[in-house]
């Protein structure tokens, strides 16, 4: 099967859903108006609530939900053959994702641009909203966690990143004296950032970093676990404008180089899909397709993390109601592109089937190295890159997506144990090193109990964090369709997603309950009931609040 | 004629340049505008305490310059007291509302 027929179908579908399901979604349910005073003009202030444009609010909201997650995903689901994964990222952008991110959007806008879970208080209940506050908790524990993982893993597999990888960091520290203390000009900065950084990946190959092989017990993964924990923990202390600003803005022109690369990379060497479009011989243990693809893809398919962004952030911003389609739904359709390429490297990036079936030796096995690998011979062919450069750069990208996403991640969660610490009066929490030394503490007890003290077992939590991350889009799917039954609209957009999305992850976490009592890592079998009983309580609170909205609506129509 | 059009060309050339440079800019500060705006009002914050700690019995050493500030803060002084939660101005003498 050529590449360059999928990727188009795929493109083609995702085209369809915007300008057909999305048009339908924007003007019969949501009924958008362009009239209403949305947040941004009404509470104008210049800090939180600003009219944007609505491509720039699209920049920054695309960049913020693009991450590492929708590459690991698919390049682990595509175990099952590509069609499978090409099916769920396709739909689930079109009928889940789409709705979802547009719909986050669209209810924070008509609640005075209130983050999701101040909205799911007022709407649902305060019960749902603190359920709302530890699944977040755990989405970013486990985000954290997953992706120091998933990093370090990249760096001992391709010491050639190690140097681009932490210069990106230096980069970014020196691009942000250059714009705040010495004023330059920032087209001229952004060219000398993205210049650097190529370069870097340029010479990569020729000054390979190893670290020792062993050091206090240590083996190489787990010192890389250490040192990025470490790094975030400072990171997360500095002013925003020192490093994370700059470091956002780099790698947000960096995906979009990058992205573009893949495409024209596809498009210009014309690949062949090796895998099977269905993989009737997956390896021993390989779960069963149905639930576990669905949640182990989870961004790019359908992501909770999105409705954080929305709510959050994007909603204040919103300038003409129009907008929530465009900004919101769009959205989920770049970030469907990026699950799209992630599953068209890892599938048509090999020479052939027994290649590509050495890398899918076991489930979890080929995840981030597979898409680059298979992405460094496609960028390679496509582009006449050497082959080391080709993998630097492909490993450079991961690593860059999954950082920033650690960087923030870290600094939310230290926002929440300081919050924990004035809702509970405990003045220790809401102490700024002790919240970020917690937050950096739980985070490395997660990547380590999970998988013993190398490390590597980690990405064993991932199937768990697309479950919970399906939790928090459940939650949110549930507000909406609240708020939709109110109105009296029709509620089966957002009420099929929901079910769909419940039933799918409460079967795998059953399923995954089961397969850590057999290996008997009592660690995740106890996370996976935590889980398991906020899965429940969701379904629970679901059933309840639309059953007495349902009546409502009954006894006054 | 010849000039005119290379004149027009740099200056839809310059034009395109100021918009590049409007896109990168929003991009690169849109995103973390509120959380530097904050930042910036909590250093004001602080910076008003200095200058008016004398006033609410606070000893400053430095009250001999911060005085002559003053009146140049006073447009803001009403802003910092109601931030501070004092919906009146604390100060007996010194009134802005």
């Amino acid at each position: 099967m050529s590449a360059i027929f999928v990727l188009l179908s795929g493109l083609a579908a995702m085209a369809l859903g915007y300008f057909v399901y999305s048009k339908f979604i924007a003007e019969r349910i949501f009924q958008l108006d362009p009239d209403f005073r949305t947040p941004a003009h009404e509470l104008e202030d210049g800090v939180d609530y600003v009219p944007t444009n609505k491509f720039i609010l699209w920049g920054h909201h695309f960049t913020s939900v693009a991450g590492a997650a929708p590459i690991i995903g698919p390049a682990i689901a595509v175990i099952w053959g590509w069609g499978p994964a090409f099916a769920w990222v396709i739909l689930g952008t079109i009928f889940f994702a789409g709705v979802h991110d547009a719909g986050a959007i669209w209810a924070s806008v008509r609640h005075k641009a209130r983050s999701i879970g101040a909205v799911t208080g007022d709407v649902v209940g305060p019960r749902a909203r603190a359920l709302f506050m530890i699944v977040i908790f755990l989405v970013l524990l486990m985000v954290n966690a997953v992706f120091a993982v998933a990093i370090s893993g990249l760096l001992v597999n391709n010491p050639s990143a190690v140097v681009p990888a932490w210069g990106a960091i230096v980069v970014a520290l020196i691009i942000g004296q250059m714009i705040y203390r010495f004023r330059i000009n920032l087209l001229a900065v952004s060219i000398i950032g993205v210049v650097a950084l190529y370069a870097l990946i340029g010479i990569g190959p020729s000054v390979p970093v190893e670290l020792p092989e062993s050091v206090l017990g240590l083996p190489a993964n787990s010192q890389w676990i250490i040192l990025l924990f470490l790094y975030a923990a400072i990171a997360s202390l500095l002013p925003v404008w020192v490093l994370l600003q700059p470091r956002d803005y780099i790698n947000g022109l960096q995906l979009f180089i990058g992205l573009g690369l893949v495409y024209a990379a596809i498009l210009l060497s014309n690949p062949s899909i090796v895998a099977p479009a269905f993989n009737t011989d997956v390896p021993a243990g390989t779960p069963s397709l149905i639930p576990l693809l669905f949640v182990t893809i989870a961004c790019g398919a359908i992501s909770g993390f999105h409705g954080l962004v929305s709510s959050g952030t994007t909603s204040k911003q919103i300038s003409n109601e129009k907008d929530v389609r465009f900004v919101g739904y769009f959205g989920a359709v770049g970030e469907g592109c990026l699950a799209l390429a992630a599953i068209l490297v890892t599938t048509a990036g090999f020479a052939t089937l027994g290649e590509w079936r050495e890398i899918y030796g076991a489930f979890g096995d080929g995840g981030v190295n597979a898409f680059v690998t298979g992405g460094a011979n496609i960028v390679a062919a496509g582009t006449g890159l050497s082959e080391a450069v080709a993998v630097t750069l492909l490993t450079v990208m991961a690593v860059l997506f999954a950082g920033t996403t650690m960087d923030t991640g870290v600094r939310l969660q230290r926002y929440i144990m300081q919050e924990w610490g004035t809702i509970y009066n405990l003045p220790i929490l809401k102490n700024l090193p002790f919240a970020t030394v917690l937050a950096v503490g739980a985070c490395l007890a997660l990547a380590f109990g999970a998988g013993g003290v190398d490390g590597t077992g980690g990405m064993l939590l991932w199937p768990l964090f697309g479950t919970t991350n399906q939790l928090l889009a459940g939650l949110t799917l549930l507000v909406m369709t609240v708020i939709i039954v109110r109105l009296g609209r029709s509620m089966w957009f957002t009420l099929i997603p929901l079910s769909f999305l419940l039933f799918m992850t409460t079967l795998a976490l059953l399923v995954q309950l089961k397969t850590f009592y057999d290996a008997g890592n009592w660690f995740l079998f106890f996370l996976d009931i935590l889980i398991l009983v906020a899965a429940v309580m969701v379904l629970l609170e679901a059933v309840g609040v639309l059953r007495k909205h349902l009546r409502n609506a009954a006894a006054t129509s | 004629m010849a000039s005119d059009e290379r004149h027009g060309e740099s200056d839809g050339w310059r034009q395109w340049l100021r918009r590049a440079s409007y896109y990168a800019e929003e991009l690169y500060f849109g995103r973390y505008r509120s959380t530097i705006a904050r930042a910036r009002r909590d250093e004001e914050d602080l910076f008003m305490l200095l200058v008016y700690s004398e006033m609410m019995g606070v000893p400053n050493p430095a009250s001999y310059y911060t005085m002559e500030l003053q009146p140049l803060l006073l447009e803001r002084f009403h802003d910092w007291h109601r931030r501070m939660g004092m919906e009146r101005s604390p100060l007996d003498h010194f009134r802005c509302c």
